[in-house]
């Protein structure tokens, strides 16, 4: 193809998709389907309704990857906050479907459906470690709001505790994590 | 109300709002720089925790598939693209960039209207389109003729949006405008010399003589 996408920054990726480059779109799902995949079945629990997560969102980053450069954020975060609501609207979508609720419990998948390579381990450990040292209370609220697609109103009744709690619990959460996988140099671990 | 709003900002980092929730925070996160400076930093915590999941790999097939239909897609894009002769150098500025989404979304709301100011100014050769951050940007033509491209929802009862022309420090009146759910095109009212600044600012309904708040959209000088 006579270029070397490789060598691209995603940002500048994300500049060419923007402009309709599909070899553009192609690297950056190289790059994060893998994780999009994984975070899309550890809330969906289900392969396929993960593959349509991951698709819709890819075909988002596709269609509005001009819009990218407003928003004051990484690439990463932005394709990975796109993939993570894809996932939340399917599963409260499917949730409103059933009888059943999902199990709940957030539970990483099991070590063998998970294809890992030693840096996506590595990474892997740094978040969980960092989710691991945060107060009980707020590693719950984050996980059951990220991985469980939880609303903070779900949240707030499944744990009998007021919706202010909840909200600050979320706010305290993030703001932590954010510094524990800032000394974990997490940020520059991670390709982007 | 406005400080409640404020403490969604972590739920909405999270995706943990209900449609009704997201859609008062949204709104909300237009006309307030602390929560848009809150929610980058947040936004980038929540998004390392995809990685705490631990990578899996799909089925080589669904990159097949996203691909194909980016493509099928790619073709009506191109289609309307080519309707309009684009005179801005594309490569040429990060700001470009920042207010493509506005434009092109009132570009093909407009395809009938010549008479849209934002066509009419970048119409002209050398004309350039300036960034105004999230809100949305500037069209300045060579000629002083510009035109703004803002997100800003409808002005509360009693006030209007008003846009400035701010050169050495003096802001200048250029025009008052109501706001709206859609994106507001709006012709400013007197020339844009090169070195200026397009603002728009809150302001009681009639307008005021010189800015009374903190702007609400500022471009980079033109």
């Amino acid at each position: 193809m006579g270029r070397d996408l490789v060598h691209l920054s995603d940002e500048a990726l994300l500049s060419l998709v923007a402009g309709s480059d599909d070899a553009a779109l192609a690297e950056l799902y190289d790059r994060f389907g893998g994780v999009a995949y994984g975070v899309a079945l550890r809330i969906l629990r289900d392969e396929a309704l993960a593959q349509d997560a991951v698709q819709e969102a890819f075909l988002a980053v596709w269609r509005t990857a001009d819009r990218f450069l407003a928003e004051r954020a990484r690439a990463s975060t932005w394709i990975l906050t796109l993939v993570h609501r894809r996932a939340v609207d399917l599963v409260r979508r499917e949730e409103s479907r059933r009888v059943e609720p999902l199990e709940r419990a957030p539970e990483p998948p099991a070590p063998e459906s998970v294809d890992e390579e030693a840096t996506s381990r590595f990474q892997r450990r740094i978040v969980q470690e960092a989710l691991r040292r945060l107060p009980p209370e707020q590693r719950q609220a984050l996980e059951l709001g990220y991985y469980g697609g939880l609303t903070q109103s779900q949240l707030a009744e499944q744990l009998g505790q007021p919706l202010g709690t909840i909200k600050s619990r979320m706010f305290s959460g993030l703001t932590r994590l954010r510094d524990l996988l800032a000394q974990a140099g997490l940020e520059e671990s991670i390709p982007s | 109300m406005a400080d409640d709003t404020h403490s969604l900002v972590a739920p909405y980092a999270l995706d943990a709002l209900d449609e009704q929730e997201e859609r008062a925070f949204e709104q909300h996160l237009a006309l307030c720089e602390r929560c848009r400076e809150d929610l980058a930093g947040l936004r980038e915590a929540a998004a390392m925790l995809a990685y705490g999941a631990g990578r899996a790999t799909p089925p080589p097939e669904l990159k097949e598939r996203i691909l194909d239909q980016a493509r099928a897609e790619r073709a009506n894009v191109v289609s309307i693209r080519r309707r309009r002769s684009w005179t801005i150098p594309l490569g040429a500025a990060a700001a470009v960039a920042a207010c493509a989404a506005v434009v092109v979304g009132i570009w093909a709301a407009t395809l009938q209207n010549s008479s849209d100011p934002l066509e009419k100014v970048l119409s002209q050769p050398g004309a350039r389109l300036i960034s105004m951050g999230r809100a949305g940007g500037v069209a300045v033509a060579p000629s002083g003729d510009a035109a703004l491209a803002v997100a800003l929802p409808q002005a509360p009862a009693g006030k209007t949006y008003e846009a400035w022309v701010i050169r050495s420090g003096r802001a200048a009146r250029a025009g008052l405008f109501p706001g709206t759910a859609a994106t507001s095109v709006v012709e400013i009212a007197r020339p844009v010399p090169p070195g200026s600044v397009v603002a728009v600012t809150l302001e009681r309904a009639g307008g005021v003589t010189q800015p009374t708040s903190k702007p609400l959209a500022q471009s980079k000088a033109t």
